[in-house]
């Protein structure tokens, strides 16, 4: 792959929810570049994650950890096991820059968490930062803007 | 039917020497008690003064299920005031922070209080006239706390006028907060980096027990901390570890670790792990901040302050702090089974943002909704809570490393992984709990 097409980035989108959603977690960390994150930031339109909090804010050997503890045998939280479910719009794309190998994507989505009895709702905001890597699409950033993000939470095991 | 309002003998009975009754956790009763007596009797913390830095600037909070606010008045000193409007009740904090400049003003009738709460002005007050409003409730404006001490920042209030005097109450555990400003090259913090709210389906309790229950990282953790470990391990030769390793790790130090970092017991139910050392005594250095610490302290001074590397420090009733890494946790009360965590971080003024970087990672790895030590904890509370309503033993046991001879509301230091700090902070709960009854 060159430069993609719009509908590449799309179904790049799309699959990587499916993944998490089908608890494919490797394959999915598969799609971070070596240098890539995932950043779920606390402020409303915050642009600081360094010296701002944030729910998340991991790179791939953090991510790592969470995939591997999901299998634990000893991870009682996750047992019995939390599912999720995602509802994408389709995916807009912002910009797309060859020269810089940088492609944006907007998605809004509905999240569920369940677990036991309980389920939980919630509705965010995706951006994707992707890029070219070795013929392949990688995740640079992925972004997650929960429109209720300074909530308080109880606990979010998954990945949105 | 009322079990334990009014019923002295039976709230005495809920504490043993070694166990307490499991309604101190899941009774709603009880519940309701703790928050008319040990949150009254006691100082609780309200928040720190950097949130209210500017004449006029307020936070809403609680303390214990009660509205407050907390503003800055117009002479510089920090009021707290009883969150409602004296008129007909309505929440005074238009947001949960912000600025009202020199007065509050009602956005129902627009009646307007001073920022010590004092009545300014009622719209068409010849309404008022000859009615004898001024001897009204309403007419002396919103109730102010009474007692309200500021220690190097930290704000606190007492809702009652029986309990102890603000020193009489903390005593030598101020120098957990001492040890955290001083860290402060300008001897000075200031809130930073946002809270995180962490909501907890267990009674406030059992999150202030864990804060010193030593015994537990190596178990509950092995799924969080213990697989960073093994991940980390597949590193390549030679790489630097970082600074989310050196976070994690250490919650997987074995017994003998907890057993002599030490525990300190105070009176009035205030405690500290980490006597000798903690989690928190391997972290790099950051680059300049010794300098910076040598230059305002003097060098043997900076290096003491920065050799005390308490652990947790639990002040009685629900707030544990963390000195070597600046980070304050409440937990609030909103039920027997419901309790809000909020995690509140500190920049050191005068230090390297480098700092204030760790100590956010700390919160959101540790303390976060999303944090995989935060599903380890929270599990075991729900579960116990679960598992307190099983009527064959109504007890939780308080036990290990008691010795009869143990008194309260002493000062002792002792091994660390005792379970002394849980029976002083049940002592303490029984002394507040019964005291204006
Ligand atoms: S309720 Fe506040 S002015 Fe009427
Ligand atoms: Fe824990």
């Amino acid at each position: 792959m060159t430069a993609p097409t719009d509908q590449q980035l799309i179904d790049f989108v799309i699959r990587e929810t499916r993944l998490i959603d089908q608890h494919r977690f490797e394959e999915w960390l598969d799609l971070f570049a070596e240098d890539g994150f995932y950043w779920m930031p606390l402020e409303w339109g915050q642009t600081d994650p360094r010296l701002t909090t944030s729910l998340m804010y991991e790179d791939k050997l953090l991510l790592k950890i969470r995939v591997e503890r999901l299998k634990g045998n000893r991870t009682f939280s996750q047992k019995p096991k939390s599912r999720c479910h995602h509802v994408l719009q389709t995916p807009q794309v912002d910009s797309r820059n060859e020269a810089t190998n940088e492609y944006v994507t907007w998605t809004p989505m509905h999240y569920v968490e369940t677990r036991l009895d309980q389920q939980d709702l919630y509705a965010a905001w995706a951006t994707h930062t992707l890029a070219v890597v070795d013929g392949a699409l990688k995740i640079k950033l992925k972004r997650v803007d929960i429109v209720n993000c300074d909530a308080a939470f109880g606990n979010i095991q998954l990945f949105m | 039917m009322a079990r334990y309002r009014g019923n002295l003998e039976a709230i005495k009975g809920l504490v043993r020497e070694t166990e307490v009754h499991r309604d101190v956790y899941i009774d709603e009763e009880v519940f309701q008690l703790e928050m008319e007596h040990v949150f009254a009797n006691t100082w609780a913390y309200v928040g720190h003064d950097s949130q209210v830095a500017k004449p006029g600037d307020y936070y809403g909070t609680t303390i214990g299920t009660q509205p407050i606010l907390m503003v800055r008045h117009t002479d510089n000193t920090v009021k707290v005031l009883h969150n409602r409007c004296p008129h007909k009740g309505t929440r005074i904090t238009t947001e949960s922070c912000g600025n009202t400049g020199k007065f509050f003003r009602c956005p129902y009738h627009a009646w307007s209080f001073k920022t010590d709460g004092s009545l300014l002005a009622i719209p068409l007050k010849k309404g008022y006239e000859n009615t004898g409003v001024e001897q009204s409730h309403a007419g002396r404006g919103m109730s102010p706390v009474k007692h309200v001490h500021n220690y190097r920042g930290f704000v606190f209030a007492k809702l009652n006028d029986v309990g102890p005097g603000f020193e009489e109450f903390f005593g030598d555990s101020l120098s957990s907060f001492d040890n955290m400003v001083d860290r402060s090259p300008a001897g000075r913090l200031e809130v930073a980096g946002g809270v995180l709210r962490y909501m907890h389906n267990c009674n406030w309790k059992m999150l202030v027990e864990n804060q010193t229950d030593t015994c537990h990282p190596m178990v509950a953790h092995e799924s969080s901390a213990g697989t960073a470990i093994e991940v980390w391990k597949n590193a390549p030769p030679g790489a630097k570890k970082p600074m989310a390793v050196e976070i994690y790790a250490p919650f997987m130090a074995p017994y003998e670790f907890f057993e002599n970092m030490g525990i300190r017991v105070w009176p009035n139910g205030h405690g500290h792990t980490g006597v000798h050392h903690s989690i928190h005594s391997d972290y790099s250095a950051v680059p300049g901040y010794f300098e910076k610490m040598a230059a305002a302290h003097g060098e043997e001074r900076a290096k003491a302050i920065l050799d005390e590397n308490r652990h947790n420090t639990v002040y009685f009733p629900n707030i544990m702090i963390k000195g070597p890494i600046q980070l304050v946790r409440v937990f609030k009360p909103i039920a027997a089974n419901k309790t809000l965590v909020e995690s509140w971080t500190f920049r050191l003024v005068d230090a390297p943002d480098m700092l204030l970087e760790r100590t956010l990672m700390y919160n959101r790895l540790i303390n976060a909704p999303t944090s995989v030590v935060g599903h380890d904890d929270l599990e075991m509370y729900e579960r116990a809570q679960e598992g307190l309503h099983v009527d064959a033993n109504q007890w939780v046991n308080l036990q290990r490393l008691y010795d009869p001879s143990e008194v309260p509301d002493t000062t002792a230091v002792t091994n660390g992984t005792t379970e002394w700090q849980m029976r002083n902070q049940f002592r303490a709960w029984s002394k507040f709990m019964t005291m204006s009854m």
